[in-house]
C-alpha cells in the first residue's frame, strides 16, 4: 500500500485519483517526477533532432564547401543562392555544440533519466522537492526560447563557438547575448535539479537501501549532482561577467586599449584567458556530467543482460568518485597552447594523465561483468556494449591530447573532434539509446520493438564509426576544426574525398534515427504490454507497476540486498530482486544473507 | 544472432587498425616534418599510438571473445557468480597507473623544449627579455591576416625602430637557424599553426607570447589559423617560405628597399648608392 511519505508535497495528493480533471496539473505543470522526466525526455529528443540536423549542415559545408544544398538549400539560404555563408557556418557549429551539450546531453541524463529513475530506483514516492523539480523543467523553457529565437534576430545566433571565447564573443552580435541568457537559465535549472537529487538520494531511500546497495545509475547521478552543485556556479558567474562586458562595458575579459571591428572601445584591464579558466573550470567537470550517468546506466544494463553481478561494485563507485574529484583539477588541459604559463600546463598534464586511470578501471570492470555471463543480445544490451567498445576509443584518444607535446600539433584539429564525439555520441548518446530501450517499458507500460531496435542499433553503430573514426585520420594530418573551407590550404586539399565519405555516413546516421523515432512513437500505442519486470531485473523500479502511478509503489519496497544479484545460488531464478525476502524469513535482516560485493573485504 | 553481434564488435578493432594502416599510404598522415624539434613530437605520437593501439586491440578483442564465448544461446553453463576480484582490481589499477605516469614523465622534456626553454630568456625567466637573443620577427594576428614585422636593416636592428619592415601573410625564414617570434594579436584570439613545423600557439590580445623553432628544410608551407577568429577564420591563411640565409637576406633587403622608397626617397637613394 502507499501510505508513507507522501507528505512532502501536500497531503491532498496522497490519494491518486485526486488528479483527475486537471489536465494542466497532470501533464503540463506536473510535480510528479515521472512526468517531469518524460517532459525532459521529449524536449531533449526534439532538440537532439535539431542539433543533428545542424550537424548535417556542418558536414555538408566541410565536404562540399560553397556548393548549394540540394532542395532545402534554396529555402534556407536564398540570399546566398543556396550556399551556406561562412558566417552561417560559424552559427552552425556554435549552435550544434551548444544545443547538443546544454539542451540534449546534460538535460537528458540528469533531467530525463535522473528525474525518472532516482525515486523509482531508491524506493521513494517522489523527489524531495517536487515544486522545485517542476521549476527545474520550466526554467529550461526561457533557455529554449532564448537560444531558439536567436536564429531569427538581427545578426543571427551566436557565432563564437560553444566555448564563447572572448574577445570574439564580445563583438557585436545579439545572438551571443541571447546565448548567455539561455545558458544562465540552463544553469539555474541544473542547479535546482542537482540540489533535489542530492537531497532525495540522501534522505528518501527505502528501508534497507544503504548507500552501497544503490544501483550504479544512482551513484552516478549522485556524484554528477555533486559536480553540478560545485562547478556550475562558476560558469553562471562567468556568463554574467561576459554579459556585463557586453552590455555594461565592464572589462573582465578585455585587455587595456582593446578594440575590434565596430565594437566600442572597452574599459579594459581584463584578461581573455580569465574566461577560459572560468569556462573550463565548469566545462571540464561538465564533460563528466555528460558521461557519468551514462556509465551508471550502462553498468545496470550490462549486468542485467549478462545475468551476472556487476564486477567490482565498489571499485566502480570509487572510480566514479575519483573521476569527479580529479575532474576539478584538469581543466587546464584545454589550454595547453592558449598562452597559459607552460609550467602550469605541465601540472595539468600530469593530473590529466591520472584521470585516465579510473576510466580504465571502469572498462576493465565492465569486461569483467561480461566475462562468464549468460549474455542476452537485446537492443539495450547492444547499445550498452557499444558504449563500452566506443568509450575505449574515446578514452584512449584522450591520452594523445593529454600528452602536451603531441597536443601542440593536434590541438583544435579533427583529432579532438573525433575524441569528444566518441565520448559524447558513441559513448553517452549510445548509452542513452540503451537506457531508453531499457526503461521505456517502465515509462510507458509497453515494450519497444526489438527487431527495429536492433536495426536502429546496427545502422547507427556502422554510420557513427564511418563518421567519427575517420576524424582521427583527419586530425593526424592536422586538419583544423571550424574552417568553413579547409581546402583553402594546400596541406588539406587532398582530404576532400574522405570528408565526402564522412558526410555520407553522417547523413546515414541521422537518417537511421527515423527508425528510432517511429519505434518510439508507435510503441507507445501498439507495443506489447510490459509487465512490471519485463527484463527480469533486480532494481526497485521493476517492483513498481508499469507505468508507476502517482506515488510510484503500490507496496512499500523493503530492500534486502544490492541490485546486482543475478545468478545467485540462493534462489532458483537467475535474478534476485532487491525487494524479494530471503528464503528463510528469520534471517531477513542479518548481514550474513545480505551479500556485499566480495571485493569490499 | 549472438555470433553476428560479436563479430560486429570484432569489426571495431579490425577496421580501426586497418584504417590507421592504410591512411599513411594515401598521404592521410602527419604532414612532412621540417623542424628540428618536430621528430620528438612525432616520436611521442607514435609511442602513444602503439601503446594505445595495443590496449585498444587487446580490450576490444577480449570484449569480442567474451561476447562470442558467453552468448546465452551458445552455452548452458551457469554464470560465474562473482562480485569481483580484489587482486585483479589492484593489478589493473597499478599497471595503467605506472604506464600513465611513465608517459607523463617521458614527455616533459619535449614540452619544455617547445614551450619553456625560451632561447631569449635568462636562466630564471619564462617570458624573459635577456639580450642574448633577439626575436627574428614579430607576428601580429588580426582578422583575417598575419602581419609580420621584421627589424629594419639600419644600425640597431631592433624591433620597434622606425625602420621596421612590414609584410603581410608572406613569412620568410632562414633555414637551420633558431627562429624566435613574438606573437601578438590585434583583436581577437587566433592561433599560429605551422603544421610542417609542429608549431602551434594561440595569439592573445594583451599578451606577447614567444614562439621558437628551427626549420631544417627549404620550401613553401602553410600558415594556418587554428583558433576561431570570426566569419573569415577559414581564409586567414599565410605562407611560410624557408630559404637559405642568402636568399632570406636578399628578400629582406628587397622588402626593406621597397618600403623605404615609398616612405623616404632620400634614404632609399643613400641605400642604393652605398651598394
Amino acid at each position: 500500500m502507499t501510505s508513507i511519505t507522501l507528505d512532502s508535497h501536500g497531503h491532498g495528493d496522497a490519494h491518486h485519483p485526486a488528479h483527475a480533471g486537471s489536465f494542466l496539473s497532470t501533464y503540463v505543470f506536473s510535480k510528479d517526477h515521472k512526468v517531469i522526466g518524460i517532459q525532459f525526455l521529449f524536449s531533449t529528443l526534439i532538440w537532439f533532432l535539431i542539433g543533428g540536423l545542424l550537424a548535417l549542415g556542418i558536414r555538408w559545408q566541410v565536404a562540399w564547401p560553397w556548393s548549394g544544398m540540394p532542395v532545402i538549400g534554396k529555402m534556407l539560404f536564398s540570399g546566398e543562392g543556396g550556399q551556406i555563408s561562412p558566417e552561417f557556418y560559424t552559427v552552425l557549429f556554435t549552435m550544434h555544440a551548444s544545443i547538443m551539450i546544454f539542451f540534449v546531453i546534460i538535460p537528458i541524463l540528469a533531467g530525463a533519466f535522473g528525474n525518472f529513475l532516482i525515486p523509482l530506483m531508491i524506493g521513494a514516492d517522489d523527489m524531495a522537492f517536487p515544486t522545485l523539480n517542476m521549476l527545474s523543467y520550466w526554467f529550461m523553457w526561457p533557455a529554449f526560447i532564448a537560444m531558439g529565437s536567436s536564429f531569427f534576430v538581427e545578426g543571427g545566433a551566436a557565432k563564437g563557438g560553444w566555448t564563447s571565447y572572448p574577445p570574439l564573443s564580445l563583438t557585436d552580435w545579439n545572438g551571443q547575448t541571447l546565448w548567455l541568457i539561455g545558458l544562465t537559465f540552463v544553469g539555474v535549472s541544473s542547479m535546482m535539479g542537482s540540489v533535489n537529487y542530492l537531497t532525495t538520494i540522501i534522505q528518501m531511500r527505502a528501508p534497507g537501501m544503504t548507500m552501497f546497495r544503490l544501483p550504479m545509475t544512482i551513484w552516478a547521478m549522485f556524484i554528477t549532482a555533486v559536480l553540478q552543485a560545485f562547478a556550475l556556479p562558476v560558469l553562471t558567474a562567468a556568463g554574467f561577467m561576459q554579459l556585463t562586458d557586453r552590455l555594461l562595458g565592464t572589462g573582465f575579459f578585455i585587455p587595456d586599449g582593446w578594440t575590434a571591428g565596430n565594437s566600442p572601445i572597452a574599459s579594459g584591464g581584463g584578461q581573455p584567458l580569465l574566461w577560459q579558466h572560468l569556462f573550463w573550470f565548469y566545462s571540464h567537470p561538465a564533460v563528466y556530467i555528460m558521461i557519468l550517468p551514462a556509465m551508471g546506466m550502462v553498468s545496470d544494463i550490462i549486468s542485467c543482460f549478462s545475468r551476472k553481478p556487476l564486477f567490482g561494485y565498489k571499485p566502480m563507485v570509487y572510480s566514479i568518485a575519483g573521476i569527479a574529484g580529479l575532474g576539478f583539477i584538469v581543466w587546464g588541459h584545454h589550454m595547453f597552447v592558449s598562452g597559459m604559463n607552460p609550467w602550469l600546463g605541465m601540472t595539468f598534464m600530469v593530473s590529466t594523465m591520472m584521470i585516465a586511470l579510473p576510466s580504465a578501471i571502469k572498462v576493465f570492470n565492465w569486461l569483467g561483468t561480461v566475462w562468464g555471463g549468460n549474455i542476452r543480445f537485446t537492443t539495450p544490451m547492444l547499445f550498452a556494449l557499444s558504449f563500452v567498445s566506443m568509450f575505449i576509443i574515446g578514452g584512449l584518444s584522450g591520452i594523445f591530447m593529454a600528452a602536451t607535446p603531441v597536443d601542440i600539433f593536434i590541438h583544435d584539429t579533427y583529432f579532438i573532434v573525433a575524441h569528444f564525439h566518441y565520448v559524447l555520441f558513441a559513448g553517452t548518446a549510445m548509452g542513452v539509446f540503451g537506457a531508453i530501450y531499457f526503461w521505456y517499458p517502465k515509462m510507458f507500460g509497453r515494450m519497444m520493438n526489438d527487431q527495429w531496435g536492433k536495426l536502429h542499433f546496427l545502422l547507427t553503430f556502422l554510420f557513427l564509426n564511418g563518421t567519427f573514426f575517420t576524424m582521427h585520420i583527419l586530425g593526424v594530418v592536422g586538419f583544423p576544426r571550424r574552417l568553413a573551407d579547409p581546402y583553402h590550404y594546400e596541406t588539406f586539399r587532398h582530404l576532400q574525398p574522405l570528408n565526402a565519405f564522412m558526410t555520407w555516413c553522417a547523413i546515414g546516421m541521422v537518417g537511421s534515427q527515423v527508425i528510432f523515432i517511429a519505434n518510439f512513437m508507435l510503441s507507445m500505442f501498439f507495443g506489447p504490454r510490459a509487465g512490471r519486470n519485463p527484463w527480469h531485473a533486480n532494481g526497485l523500479e521493476w517492483f513498481a507497476p508499469s507505468p508507476p502511478g502517482h506515488g510510484n509503489f503500490d507496496m512499500q519496497p523493503i530492500v534486502y540486498r544490492g541490485p546486482y544479484e543475478y545468478g545467485s545460488p540462493e534462489v532458483d531464478t537467475d535474478y534476485y530482486p532487491q525487494t524479494q525476502p530471503p528464503p528463510e524469513k528469520k534471517h531477513a535482516d542479518t548481514p550474513a544473507t545480505s551479500p556485499e560485493p566480495a571485493v569490499a573485504h | 544472432m549472438g555470433r553476428f553481434w560479436s563479430l560486429l564488435f570484432l569489426l571495431v578493432p579490425v577496421l580501426g587498425v586497418a584504417s590507421f594502416a592504410v591512411a599513411p599510404l594515401y598521404n592521410h598522415w602527419l604532414p612532412r616534418d621540417i623542424s628540428q624539434h618536430g621528430h620528438v613530437i612525432d616520436h611521442l605520437f607514435y609511442f602513444i599510438l602503439w601503446l594505445t593501439g595495443a590496449v585498444f586491440v587487446a580490450t576490444e578483442v577480449v570484449l569480442f571473445w567474451f561476447l562470442w564465448r558467453y552468448d546465452s544461446k551458445g552455452h548452458t553453463n551457469p554464470v560465474k557468480y562473482t562480485h569481483g576480484s580484489h587482486s585483479l582490481e589492484i593489478i589493473w589499477t597499478i599497471v595503467p597507473m605506472a604506464i600513465l605516469l611513465f608517459i607523463a614523465i617521458y614527455q616533459m622534456n619535449a614540452w619544455a623544449a617547445s614551450k619553456i626553454d625560451n632561447p631569449a630568456a635568462g636562466p630564471d625567466g619564462i617570458f624573459g627579455t635577456a639580450d642574448d637573443m633577439r626575436p627574428t620577427l614579430e607576428v601580429t594576428a588580426r582578422q583575417f591576416e598575419w602581419r609580420l614585422r621584421y627589424p629594419g636593416l639600419k644600425a640597431e636592428g631592433r624591433l620597434g625602430d622606425p625602420d621596421d619592415i612590414f609584410v603581410v601573410n608572406d613569412l620568410h625564414l632562414p633555414v637551420n637557424e633558431e627562429i624566435l617570434i613574438d606573437l601578438k594579436s590585434a583583436d581577437v584570439l587566433h592561433s599560429f599553426f605551422l603544421p610542417n613545423m609542429r608549431v602551434k600557439q594561440d595569439a592573445v590580445p594583451g599578451m606577447k607570447i614567444p614562439v621558437w623553432f628551427r626549420a631544417t628544410e627549404t620550401g613553401q608551407f602553410d600558415i594556418v589559423c587554428a583558433e576561431l577568429c570570426g566569419w573569415g577564420h577559414y581564409k586567414m591563411k599565410g605562407r611560410v617560405t624557408v630559404e637559405s640565409r642568402e636568399d632570406f637576406d636578399k628578400w629582406l633587403e628587397r622588402k626593406y628597399r621597397e618600403q623605404e622608397t615609398t616612405q623616404d626617397p632620400q634614404l632609399a637613394e643613400k641605400k642604393d648608392s652605398s651598394e
